[in-house]
């Protein structure tokens, strides 16, 4: 497929050539390339060996252990502890709480960023001038610090004096604290998280989008299809892969959701935008480090988990 | 390329208001920045600063440590720049154009960490820094994130649209594998590297979870961290102050991103990835 070469990484895109198996090791030229290739991958295999690798097992093994912060610097003081770190996490009605609202986060929040995002890129696509100009621009929240944009939300957010308020009172709206209700915070907060990260998914789905075969699109439309049927039967069908790769990385980003809430409303209130990133904050706060260990490999794991769908999906038409 | 005379009016009024709900945020922050505190506080809110004043600005850099925390901020982008711009150009470049023996396994392994989310690393690695002294300093900053997947895969796929024909060229010609990769390969990476260079820039300097861990004394904090703990702690109601600050923290990103930002969209769209 042609139009998944813009947007997504291809893991099999080249099959790896089999010349340096035939020749051997001892020819010379082989031999100097493959020095040069471990050479050259040194560096990157050192931090990742040292800072992804390591940190990901030792994570795990952390998660079965009673691990403190107060144990740092005598390890044999820490005792095995099985599953149990697991066990409590499930029975603590607080994480049961910030995986729902994860959960929440996960839902409300990457069927909203895309559709804006497709949205967006559909009018961009079908615009002749100042296409650049507004791609840069809708693309402008992105590159800001979410806890710089958080903050200002949070002063828009305000129930007296804030912007949105004060707009709404203009239709004779008498707005809330967005950000003091238990079933307002959450909503508002997905809400700025689409503002800050559509414009990634737009310039995805526009790249995707220009891929769609034209001479089909025509085709359609001298048959008499509408707008709308040639969008969900030609350009829907033909962006599967780019937008199946759009949910997944918004997904990923959505199940990590953190600054917005640590910054707006740190958690509240009464735990309604808690996530399991922030409660994995906290537990390491408080010290309790293997028990925030395994309440990470659990997040680890949905993440890995929501991948494997989704590209198994990807798979399956291809 | 398209048919100007069906692009429809209605449609660049509709992306024009689009553009000014994205825009709002920004021109609400940089207007209560310059207002003095009451006015900051005023309901119904003023539209224009009814007094300019600088004295949120003056607050940031002169009785608070802003200064310290603009410059941590710039060393630590600029470190985790560097480094990714060389040391992924290197396994970029190995891996596409290189036979070694484990190559493929290395590729799978980059792509396997594009997965791996900050939040599953950051407690072991508080130990590992902790244990190797480098807690509440800027290499322990800087480190973890020197050499990421995201501009091995970048570089590897710019690469590999370069001929073969040039490598086997100047192998013929006598030279080194180093020098092919420093002297013929690195030299038509321009854009990629640029690139792979703004795009790292801009994340380096808006990320928050790892500085937030490692920095425990206020001089090691880089600007995001500051800013949010500044946001939830006692000066949590100091809004002119707290969006003066935003105002420092987004300022200098957007303007990075303005000047390059072909650069950017350029590599989002040949990656997908920001």
């Amino acid at each position: 497929m042609s139009t998944v070469k813009h947007a997504a990484p291809a893991p099999v895109a080249t099959p790896p050539v089999r010349e340096a198996r035939r020749s051997g090791p001892r020819d010379p030229a082989k031999r100097a390339q493959a020095v040069a290739g471990w050479i050259l991958a040194s560096p990157f295999v050192v931090v990742f060996l040292v800072f992804t690798a390591g940190p990901v097992l030792a994570s795990l093994g952390m998660s079965f252990t009673d691990i403190r912060s107060t144990d740092m610097r005598s390890p044999f003081a820490v005792a095995f502890v099985g599953v149990s770190n697991y066990a409590d996490l499930l029975q603590d009605p607080v994480f049961r709480k910030v995986t729902v609202n994860t959960l929440l986060y996960l839902v409300l929040g990457v069927p909203l960023t895309m559709a804006v995002a497709m949205l967006v890129a559909v009018g961009l696509n079908s615009i002749s001038r100042f296409r650049g100009f507004f791609r840069v621009a809708f693309y402008l929240p992105v590159v800001t610090s979410i806890v710089a944009v958080s903050v200002v939300w949070k002063y828009i957010y305000r129930e007296e004096g804030g912007l949105l308020n004060a707009v709404l009172g203009w239709v004779g709206i008498d707005g809330p604290g967005w950000l003091d209700s238990t079933s307002l915070a959450l909503p508002s907060l997905v809400v700025m998280a689409v503002w800050r990260n559509f414009g990634t998914l737009m310039i995805i789905f526009l790249a995707g989008l220009q891929t769609v075969p034209r001479e089909h699109l025509e085709a359609a439309e001298v048959d008499g299809a509408s707008a709308w049927g040639r969008f969900r039967h030609i350009t829907l069908p033909a962006m599967r892969p780019v937008l199946l790769f759009g949910a997944v990385i918004t997904g990923i980003g959505y199940l990590q959701f953190f600054e917005e809430a640590f910054v707006m409303t740190k958690g509240g209130p009464l735990d309604a935008t808690r996530s399991v990133t922030f409660y994995t904050y906290d537990q390491f706060s408080f010290g309790n480090y293997g028990y925030a260990a395994a309440a990470s490999y659990l997040l680890f794991l949905a993440i890995v988990v929501l991948t494997a769908i989704q590209f198994r999906l990807l798979r399956e038409r291809d | 390329m398209q048919d100007q005379v069906r692009t429809p009016r209605w449609l660049y009024a509709v992306l024009a208001g689009g553009l000014v709900l994205v825009v709002i945020p920004f021109v609400w922050m940089l207007v209560s920045s310059i207002k003095p505190e009451a006015e900051v506080r005023a309901v119904p809110p003023t539209w224009l600063p009814q007094t300019v004043t600088a004295d949120n600005y003056d607050t940031l850099f002169t009785k608070l440590d802003f200064p310290t925390y603009f410059l941590n901020s710039v060393i630590v982008a600029l470190a985790i720049t560097v480094g990714n711009v060389v040391f992924c150009s290197m396994l970029g470049y190995a891996l596409a154009k290189l036979e070694f023996p484990g190559k493929r396994v290395l590729f799978v392994l980059v792509l396997g960490t594009l997965m791996v989310p900050g939040v599953v690393t950051f407690v072991p690695l508080f130990v590992l820094t902790t244990n190797l002294g480098l807690t509440n300093t800027l290499p322990g900053m800087i480190l973890p994130f020197l050499a990421g997947p995201f501009g091995v895969f970048l570089i590897r796929q710019y690469v590999l649209g370069l001929p073969d024909e040039l490598i086997q060229a100047a192998r013929v010609d006598g030279a080194g594998e180093l020098t092919i990769f420093a002297r013929v390969i690195m030299p038509l990476c321009g854009p990629a590297l640029a690139t792979l260079g703004v795009l790292t820039f801009l994340t380096s300097w808006n990320n928050f979870l790892w500085p937030l861990v490692v920095a425990t004394s206020e001089d090691k904090y880089t600007l995001p961290v500051a800013l949010a703990l500044y946001a939830v702690g006692q000066n949590a109601t100091q809004y002119g102050l707290l969006l003066a600050g935003s105002v420092v923290v987004v300022v200098p990103v957007l303007l990075v991103f303005l000047l390059l930002q072909r650069y950017v969209v350029q590599g989002i769209a040949m990656t997908g990835i920001k």
